[in-house]
Formats: structure tokens, C-alpha cells, sequence
């Protein structure tokens, strides 16, 4: 076997171990081989502890146990960061638990604010640079951390519950469907549920960054005066919030 | 060819989150400390911050996990290019990683698997650190790791490929005594030829963490404090190397850095006296 063949075989047995397999690396081979295995799963294991702690909090120990079991058999770490690993965590508890989107929304939450914690710095603008601005050229940059998810369910109750230790409501369906916007600022990670119209309105600034184009989605969802005047409240809202961390033009 | 990394002795400290606040509000007795690469090869945010803090007041050594050395599959370009905007920025004492491998075929094990000490595998090996060195621009030290299985087909002894690969690329390196004791209690060896094998005048830092025993094997854990039998061969590499950094390696059950701060004494205590022995 030549370096390029024992390094997938050994590949081959860390994924799905066997005794057949053990075998081509010598008969004594068997001990130490059942080392790397163990370190191999338990820090992915260990990783997705990290990465969830509260999806493990509310499904529990073993239910989470058994869904990082299931991720490691499908998914095998392809990048040299760790901090990736847990990336499609979400879309294994979808498929495990199709009737609790309360679950895969509590798991974007928590990546999104993990994501955020690490994502690039943005310096917050200064209060008198919007002065000079050409509204209607303008154009609205977002700060690297902004992450956004379509909120159907009570997630984000339950996520601040979690996190504050008190009394964790049931996981229930919104009345009224919108959106979770995750982001940072300064070195602090933030969550927040915004409604149908804000949730539309920065979907649209992510597709299209133009202040005009903020302003033509608003004025679909609510009328000529209140889409513009609702434009101008969420503009400074997310300057406020340090959200959108430029406006150039 | 890089020349090796400067010189450097003195003491030093992992920095690890339990003991951020430790050192960003006091003034902690150590030379240096080494942080994990991959923990700040990120965008931004908190621990970027931290390291610039701590960058102020200590030498900071960079000691990756995830190059891959021994990887048949070459190195990530991705990831070199990361590693060296931190290295740029920081200006560290030294970057380092281990003679290992976890990547092959688009699969990353995150473990430090074991190099078959081959004539093949040494070629690979300086290949890639020749590349290493190259885009980062400076000289690396490479670590022995612990390992639990070896090569059917080995052709020649750890230290033997150690000194090899150091003499043909010109790097540094990064002696841990435990993955001695450990390696050489998994397979066998003697540890003290290990230590008189490689070249002493590469070696720019030393680790000393503790192990656990596992199913008639030694597992390199790093939640232990440092045995007796480690510091024993810590004396008797210190004689060998003379003056050179020393740190204590402590990655899981972290206790106060009191406790971590008693054993560096203690490797600054067993560091003297071999200069003091050596003088007279």
C-alpha cells in the first residue's frame, strides 16, 4: 500500500469501522486503531455539544445524542475548521423530527449566533454621514454577522428562555409569521423576530441592495405613504441597531 | 531552504478561554504563551480582540492543528492563506503543527493521524513543508505526536525521520515529551533514544502535558497534570537541549492557573539546575 492508499484506507475505517477493515493495518494494529476512532467521534461529538447546547437542553441528552450520531454517519468533516462542522446540524433535525419546526428553527438560531460571533468586524457610521447621501442612489450596506431565517414558530422564545434559565414555553406555531435576524455588535451576538414586512423588506435589501428598492417592497406591502414613512422608521432602526453599518451614495 | 526559527528560552503557558480574564486583567508570570491558529483564523468578532490584547503584553507562539503535514493529498491553500494573515499580524514567536495528517480525498479527521515512517511518506512530507514555509514566509516547527498504530511497512525509526526531515527542509522543532513517553510506551521504544536521535540544535520549544492510561495503551489526553516519568525525561532532554522554551500543554478539565502556574515552576526549577549542572 503506498501513502496515498493507506491514508483512505484509514479514511475508510475512521467512517465506517470494521473488523475487516482493521485488518489491513496489521494484526496489532486493532487497539490503536479503536483509539483514533474514539477521538475521531468524540470530538465531533463534543463539537456539536458545543455548537448546540440548547437544542440539547430542550430535546434532551439522549434524543441529542442519537441526532449527533445520525449527523456523524451522513456527514464526515470535509474542512479544516471545525467551527464548519455543524453547519447542516439543522437539516438532520428536520429530517429525524419533520413535525417539530420549532427544533430546526432553535438549531438555525443557535449557528446563526455562532456564525455572528465570528463573522468580520464592521465599524458602526457616524451619525452625520448620511447628510450628503443621493437617497435615490443610495445603497445599504449590512454588517458581515447579519443572518436571517424565515420564524414560524415560537423558536426564539424558547431560545431566550433557554439561555436566561427561566420557564421555556411550549414550542407552538406564530399567529403571525416573520422572521429571525441574527447579528452582531460590538463583540455581542443578538437575536431578534421581526415581522412579515421587515423580515420581506431585508430579504429584498439582500437580493438588491438599493435604498429604492427598500422602498418599492414596503410601499407593496403597505400603501405609498406608509411604505416610504416605514422605509425611513427601518432605516434608522437598523442604523440604531448597528445592523446596516454603511449607506453609500 | 528556511533557516530554523530564532532562538527563544523561557516559560510559558496554552492560553485557553478559562483564563482569558487571567490574562487580559493581571500580569501573569509567563514568558510567552501558545495559542490554537485555527481558534483565531477567523473573520472577527471577540477572539481576535483577545489575541491582540494578550499580543500587547506577551510573545505569542502559533501552534496550529489543522496543516495536515503528511497529507498525500498536498496542503489547502485556503487554509495557509489564513494561517499567514495571522502570522502577519500577530508576529508570533513561532508557528507550529504536527507530523501528521487529517486530511485526505476531501475528508478531515480533526485528529492527528499517524505518518508511516517511509522513504515516500518523508518526501511528501518535505514537499509540503517546503510549500508551508514558502507562502507563510517564514520557518515552522513541526511536533512529534502521540500514536497508537504503526506502519507494517516503516522503514526507519520516528526520530530518525524527525532528523531527516528537519536537516532537508530546515525547520524547526517543537519537542513534546509526553508524545515521547507516550509513543514510546505504546510501541515499545526507548524514549531516551528518541531524545538523542534528533537533531537538539532544532529544537525551539518543548511540551509537557499529561496522559491517561487507556486499554494497554498510554492516550495522549491533555486533562492530566505532568506524571513523574514525563518530568524525569523532561530533565534528561533539558540536559541534551540546553536552554529552550518550555510550556505546559493543558487542553481539557482545566484547573485554576494557579495549579498550571506550579507546575511551570516546576519545569523552570528543572530547567535551572540543568543550566547550573552544565556551568559547573
Amino acid at each position: 500500500m503506498n501513502l496515498a492508499e493507506w491514508q483512505r484506507e484509514f479514511r475508510t475505517w475512521l467512517v465506517t469501522p470494521s473488523d475487516e477493515a482493521a485488518t489491513r493495518f496489521g494484526a496489532g494494529a486493532t487497539a490503536g486503531l479503536a483509539v483514533y476512532q474514539n477521538n475521531y467521534r468524540a470530538q465531533l461529538m463534543s463539537c456539536l455539544e458545543v455548537s448546540y447546547p440548547q437544542v440539547r437542553r430542550w430535546i434532551g441528552d439522549d434524543a441529542f445524542r442519537e441526532a449527533s450520531i445520525t449527523h456523524i454517519e451522513r456527514h464526515s468533516p470535509q474542512t479544516w475548521t471545525l467551527d464548519h462542522y455543524g453547519r447542516d446540524f439543522p437539516s438532520t433535525l428536520l429530517s429525524m423530527y419533520p413535525r417539530n419546526p420549532d427544533l430546526q428553527e432553535l438549531a438555525w438560531i443557535e449557528w446563526a449566533l455562532s456564525e455572528a460571533f465570528v463573522a468580520g468586524d464592521a465599524a458602526s457610521m457616524p451619525a452625520d454621514a448620511l447628510s450628503h447621501v443621493d437617497w435615490d442612489a443610495a445603497r445599504l450596506v449590512f454588517t458581515p454577522s447579519l443572518r436571517m431565517h424565515a420564524a414560524r414558530t415560537n423558536a426564539g422564545d424558547i431560545w431566550s428562555a433557554l439561555e436566561a434559565d427561566t420557564d421555556v414555553p411550549e414550542g407552538s406555531m406564530l399567529d403571525a409569521p416573520g422572521g429571525y435576524v441574527v447579528w452582531r455588535r460590538g463583540f455581542t451576538s443578538r437575536l431578534k423576530r421581526v415581522d412579515a414586512v421587515e423580515y420581506a423588506a431585508l430579504c429584498s435589501l439582500r437580493d438588491d441592495d438599493r435604498f429604492a428598492v427598500l422602498c418599492d417592497t414596503l410601499v407593496e406591502h403597505l400603501d405609498e405613504e406608509d411604505g416610504v414613512a416605514r422605509a425611513g422608521t427601518l432605516l434608522a432602526d437598523w442604523l440604531g441597531a448597528a445592523i446596516v453599518v454603511a449607506v453609500d451614495g | 531552504m528556511f533557516t530554523p526559527p530564532p532562538t527563544f528560552s523561557g516559560y510559558g503557558l496554552g492560553l485557553r478561554k478559562e483564563h482569558y480574564r487571567d490574562f487580559l486583567e493581571t500580569d501573569v508570570p509567563v514568558d510567552f504563551v501558545e495559542v490554537i491558529s485555527e481558534n483565531f483564523m477567523v473573520d472577527g468578532g471577540q477572539p481576535r480582540h483577545i489575541l491582540r490584547q494578550v499580543r500587547e503584553k506577551h510573545p505569542v507562539a502559533l501552534h496550529g492543528v489543522s496543516m495536515s503535514i503528511g497529507s498525500s493529498d498536498g496542503l489547502d491553500i485556503d487554509y495557509l492563506r489564513k494561517l499567514k494573515a495571522l502570522a502577519d499580524e500577530v508576529q508570533p514567536l513561532f508557528v507550529s503543527d504536527h507530523l501528521s495528517w487529517s486530511r485526505i480525498a476531501g475528508f478531515n479527521s480533526h485528529d492527528l493521524l499517524p505518518v508511516p515512517y517511509t522513504d515516500e511518506a518523508l518526501a511528501m512530507v518535505c514537499r509540503n513543508i517546503d510549500m508551508a514555509q514558502e507562502i507563510l514566509g517564514r520557518s515552522m516547527l513541526f511536533e512529534n505526536p502521540s500514536s497508537y498504530v504503526a506502519f507494517e511497512g516503516a522503514t526507519m525509526m520516528e526520530w530518525e525521520f524527525i532528523a531527516e526531515m528537519s536537516r532537508r527542509t530546515g525547520c524547526g522543532l517543537l519537542l513534546d515529551v509526553n508524545n515521547v513517553f507516550v509513543s514510546a510506551s505504546n510501541h515499545g521504544f526507548d524514549a531516551h533514544a528518541f531524545l538523542r536521535g534528533i537533531p537538539a540544535d532544532r529544537v525551539r520549544q518543548v511540551h509537557l502535558a499529561g496522559h491517561t492510561e487507556g486499554a494497554g495503551m498510554l492516550i495522549d489526553t491533555h486533562d492530566q497534570p505532568v506524571c513523574d516519568d514525563v518530568w524525569a525525561l523532561y530533565a534528561t532532554a533539558m540536559s541534551l537541549l540546553g536552554p529552550v522554551a518550555t510550556m505546559i500543554e493543558r487542553d481539557d478539565s482545566i484547573p485554576p492557573l494557579a495549579e498550571l502556574m506550579a507546575e511551570l515552576d516546576k519545569a523552570r526549577g528543572i530547567g535551572s539546575r540543568q543550566q547550573h549542572q552544565e556551568a559547573a
